[in-house]
């Protein structure tokens, strides 16, 4: 395959992509930022259709796929809630996508099970992108986080970027990380210790050449941060709910924590948040997360124009 | 005069050095229980010079496929196949751990889209021969606890 050559590919996991792949898509993404605000208009995958096929509930992935289509002249259909398809019938994912791949040009999943966009991309024809599979991969979140700190600090390598949160079910964390390691950032992984990285990623990463930092506190950290990414913690990790609320206290981001960051440090988050970053920060030079919200469209975008053949 | 506890086969295959324990597994991995019509004998927990213990199986009148065979290496790496002709061993050979294993173990992760009911055969790629670790094919999760996840 062409390094650059992306028409008909799926987009399953971000492991799949070189860094040469992954810079043209950044770069294309920057091209398309005007026509995603709107100041600019393009017919380039009109006539074209986009199958979204989401079994679990997503407000950004979703709606930002269905803005990067209706944007380039495309037309969307599908379903974000499987209780009014087949599904609900028991209809197996293999059978849904087939039939799907038959009414469209390209395919978005999001699924409850880890692989399912792997398996997706078997049974259908047309190019499937993996929107969150499981506690899987997200590679068009990665590659859209890429694109913010690409944007927000001119480049990715040689900036010191803390991840906050869960870093041991948070799917985003995974391949950003990973990919971060590949493009030459410093990853400091601040965590409680049951919820720290899982050590085949670490390993992953220290076969890059990084040796991360692994801590429990946040306070030290955020000094010489460049980038700060936070992460939800989930509730349902911990069999106490006081303990939960011990640790999620612990990495609330507010305005006395940032008293002795960088100037220029940005600080993103998946979203959505539930109290991980106070409200009051939101106003702060720091705050980027609606930013890195809005970037998943012109990334979106890029890729869909990339598999569909209207990008090169 | 040394006693044998089961006698020698005139034709088949004799699969020696089995990790100790792990016979049943390899009936199992190599889908003999299931259509068997002639004689097979197991061995468990029989003294070896080179392990300490081990496993034999001994499968009459039927000669394995070394392809098929190649997937006990998976839970027994040390294992050697003999085809035997008329008493005397035609052939002998050590199992090699294969490339891409299929349809053999289940995924270990009780996520994974492969145990749904999906129709699609469980598939891994072998990231590592020493130790034995599998990576699945769809959701990426390594598993080292091979005997664990056949299926």
């Amino acid at each position: 395959m062409m390094s650059t050559d992306f028409k008909g590919m799926d987009v399953v996991s971000i492991r799949d992509f070189s860094r040469e792949q992954i810079e043209h898509v950044l770069r294309l993404a920057e091209k398309m930022v005007p026509i995603a605000k709107g100041e600019e208009r393009s017919v380039m995958l009109e006539g074209r259709i986009l199958g979204t096929v989401f079994y679990e509930p997503s407000t950004r992935t979703r709606l930002s796929f269905e803005s990067a289509m209706s944007r380039l002249g495309g037309k969307c259909l599908g379903f974000g809630e499987p209780k009014v398809s087949s599904v609900a019938k028991g209809e197996t994912l293999a059978d849904t996508i087939r039939m799907i791949d038959s009414y469209c040009d390209a395919i978005v999943l999001r699924h409850t099970q880890e692989g399912a966009a792997r398996l997706a991309g078997h049974f259908a024809r047309k190019p499937v992108i993996n929107a969150g599979d499981g506690a899987g991969q997200h590679p068009t979140q990665t590659m859209l986080d890429l694109f913010t700190i690409r944007k927000e600090k001119k480049k990715i390598e040689g900036n010191h970027v803390v991840i906050v949160g869960d870093l041991k079910y948070g799917r985003t964390v995974h391949s950003l990380s990973e990919a971060l390691a590949m493009f030459g950032a410093e990853l400091t992984f601040v965590a409680p210790p049951n919820l720290q990285i899982p050590k085949e990623h670490l390993k992953a990463i220290e076969a890059m050449g990084h040796k991360p930092k692994i801590s429990s506190t946040l306070g030290e950290a955020i000094k010489d941060a460049d980038v700060l990414y936070v992460t939800r913690i989930q509730k349902e990790r911990f069999p106490d709910l006081a303990e939960y609320q011990k640790v999620a206290g612990t990495y609330r981001i507010d305005i006395p924590m940032l008293k002795d960051a960088k100037s220029d440090l940005i600080i993103m988050h998946p979203l959505p948040r539930v109290g991980e970053i106070a409200p009051e920060v939101d106003d702060t030079q720091y705050a980027r997360y609606f930013e890195q919200a809005f970037n998943g469209v012109p990334v979106r975008m890029a890729l869909l124009g990339l598999v569909l053949g209207g990008l090169k | 005069m040394k006693e044998f506890k089961v006698t020698p086969i005139r034709n088949g295959t004799v699969i020696d050095h089995i990790s100790m324990g792990m016979a049943l597994k390899v009936l199992k991995i190599i889908g003999v229980a299931e259509d068997v019509s002639s004689t097979v004998s197991v061995l468990m927990h029989v003294p070896s010079k080179k392990a300490g213990w081990k496993d034999i199986v001994k499968i009459e009148d039927r000669e394995l496929d070394p392809k098929e065979l190649d997937r006990i290496a998976l839970i027994s790496p040390n294992a050697t196949i003999n085809i035997i002709r008329d008493y005397n061993v035609a052939e002998k050979f050590v199992v090699e751990v294969p490339n891409i294993v299929k349809g053999v173990m289940k995924c270990s992760n009780p996520g994974c889209i492969t145990n749904q009911n999906e129709p699609v055969e469980p598939e891994f790629v072998v990231e590592s021969k020493k130790p034995i670790t599998l990576r699945c094919v769809y959701c990426d999760r390594l598993t080292t606890d091979i005997a664990e996840n056949i299926q």
